[in-house]
């Protein structure tokens, strides 16, 4: 079912007619992206310098100085493993909640649907201070503060609505005749769900799960206003407090803002077909 | 022996389940299908519903620090409303949210327009290239802001050292009043261009290539060519483009929390660090809940235009 796959990063086709004269544009292409990934670079010569503290630093680095890094691990290497596990049960609560969501938005004719289709579309537009205003007092209540299971959640509210989109802008492809035939063959609705709709729509799962990573690996707001202690600290909250109490330690900061930079990077490389996919394909269907 | 007596009980239970009331099995259909989608609706009520309804609430109600140990807060009218307006501060954030979002839609966008009209151009490296300035847009907002904090170090920042070859003096970039404002809608342009520059090279792909033939046909400059055709037809993008841009950056914390804190003397706090400030710092949810329903209220005016943009992109 190579019709559901949805790939707007189209290589750019070889180009037989003049081929010399693209040279300049991708010249200026470099240049362009040069002053677009400055900040990028910036962060890892800092990290590599660590010594340099508030001095200024040198536009490249020297000596390999790993002490940053060494230094950030030892200090938010944990943190970083908070981001993992965080991030990962959110993009399982995510898919779980929103792929059947989305499945039966796209193909049940369930009175309603509409009314669901434009809330999900509304609720991306909800200001996350004002979540977790509210957020906050519920989770006193209901004992979750400070815990993995309440961050998942939270980070997983910021990918499902956006998931639950994006899949079902995919799953209404899925022809009908494909789904009646399962149920012909005698497989019940969940078991047409799993063995049939998912294995169709991997492309759109992937996408989803992707994107409610990013998010997720990438929340602030949550991780600073619903734990009140350092149990439950992700990576982002850890640099945050990091530049109050340090300061002075450039290298280390930006040794730890490297590592947490690292899954975009892998995610941008080994997946960007997907990247772009998500969004265009989530933003303006 | 046993074996033959075995499929006998299955043919009476097969039939069984042909059930003789058509009305009967159709409404546990619905039911069945109901179960794919409730879990979803529950979370989004409880994770999106829920906070809306008790924002409003809240805004009535009187918190204070000792609240979360007594658990009460009582309604005091319109209490909150009153000192969130009476405080020069609100006024000053609204103008500063309203200059940081107009300034940041419009430098985001031009900027990603631009990109997105240059990478139609066929040259070697084309995709690469236009994937790699998608990372700026994937690392954690907050991280591009630290990063981002030590480039405009005014003593020992890049870009002043960088500026002072030109012999431009070390600018106070985060640190004045005047200045710290202009650096932060500088830096969220640099975060938002990327995802610009996406969807509408998306759309760009969309406008068919017989009009630019045809235009080309009739001697049409490119200045030309651009207005009457490409921006007209990618009409519908840009909407959405703007809409979602406007929706992303007039919430936006983590990015001037780790810039500027709001500082200095609150000149870059908008009204999305105000909310957090009067909740989180000062543990007055109320007010904190006053601010962020008028937040809300500005995204509900603008998610009015992106549903209607959106209905006509369906069309």
């Amino acid at each position: 079912m190579a019709t559901i796959t949805h790939t707007p990063a189209v290589p750019s086709q070889a180009d037989r007619n003049r081929p010399k004269r693209r040279w300049g544009s991708m010249i200026a292409g470099l240049v362009i992206l040069c002053v677009m990934l400055f900040p990028l670079y910036w962060m890892i010569n800092t990290a590599l310098q660590p010594e340099s503290g508030l001095l200024e630093v040198d536009a490249i680095p020297h000596s390999l100085d790993l002490s940053g890094f060494s230094s950030a691990i030892s200090e938010q290497g944990t943190n970083l493993l908070t981001s993992l596990a965080v991030a990962l049960g959110a993009v399982a609560i995510c898919l779980a909640i929103s792929a059947p969501a989305a499945y039966a938005l796209a193909q049940f004719k369930l009175p309603g649907t509409k009314v669901i289709v434009f809330g999900t579309l509304i609720t991306q537009m909800v200001p996350g201070i004002v979540i977790a205003n509210a957020l906050y007092s519920a989770y006193v209540d209901l004992g979750l503060v400070n815990s993995y299971f309440g961050l998942m959640l939270a980070d997983a509210s910021l990918g499902i609505p956006f998931a639950i989109v994006l899949m079902r802008s995919f799953m209404v492809a899925i022809p009908r005749e494909v789904i009646e035939a399962a149920e012909v063959d005698g497989a019940g609705r969940f078991r047409t769900f799993v063995q049939v709709v998912l294995p169709m729509s991997r492309n759109s799962l992937i996408t989803a799960g992707l994107f409610s990573f990013l998010y997720a690996w990438s929340d602030f707001m949550f991780a600073l206003t619903l734990n009140t202690t350092d149990d439950v600290k992700p990576i982002t909250l850890g640099i945050y407090q990091y530049i109050g109490a340090h300061v002075g330690d450039w290298g280390s900061v930006m040794a730890a803002a490297v590592l947490s930079a690292i899954p975009a990077a892998i995610l941008l490389v080994l997946a960007q077909k997907y990247i772009a996919a998500g969004i265009s394909g989530g933003s303006v269907k | 022996m046993s074996t033959t007596t075995a499929p006998a009980p299955v043919a009476p239970i097969v039939t069984s389940t042909k059930t003789p009331d058509p009305l009967r099995a159709k409404r546990r259909r619905k039911l069945a299908q109901w179960g794919f989608l409730a879990p979803a609706v529950v979370f989004m009520l409880l994770f999106f519903g829920y906070p809306l309804v008790r924002n409003v609430v809240m805004s009535f109600q009187d918190y204070s620090p000792s609240t979360f140990f007594t658990g009460k807060a009582p309604f005091n009218g319109f209490d909150n409303w009153k000192n969130v307006f009476q405080n020069d501060l609100f006024g000053k954030a609204l103008l500063q949210t309203i200059l940081f979002t107009i300034g940041s839609l419009i430098g985001q966008f031009c900027i990603g327009l631009a990109l997105a009209v240059f990478f139609t151009k066929r040259f070697p490296l084309n995709g690469v290239l236009r994937s790699l300035i998608l990372l700026p847009w994937l690392v954690p907002m907050v991280v591009s802001g630290i990063v981002w904090r030590r480039i405009l170090d005014q003593d020992t920042g890049v870009l002043n050292s960088f500026l002072g070859i030109f012999g431009v003096g070390d600018t106070p970039w985060l640190t004045s009043t005047s200045m710290a404002l202009v650096s932060v809608v500088l830096v969220n342009i640099w975060i938002g261009i990327p995802f610009n520059m996406v969807i509408l090279y998306g759309g760009l792909q969309e406008v068919p290539k017989e009009l630019y033939e045809a235009a080309a046909l009739d001697g049409a400059s490119a200045w030309r060519t651009f207005r009457s055709i490409t921006l007209p037809l990618l009409k519908p993008v840009i909407t959405v483009v703007l809409v979602l841009g406007f929706m992303s950056t007039v919430k936006i914390l983590d990015l001037i929390l780790a810039l500027t804190d709001g500082g200095p003397a609150d000149s870059t706090q908008t009204l999305g660090t105000l909310t957090y400030q009067n909740s989180f710092v000062s543990l007055d949810f109320g007010a904190g809940a006053v601010v962020g329903n008028i937040l809300i209220l500005i995204s509900a005016v603008f998610a009015v235009f992106y549903l209607r943009a959106n209905r006509n992109e369906g069309k």
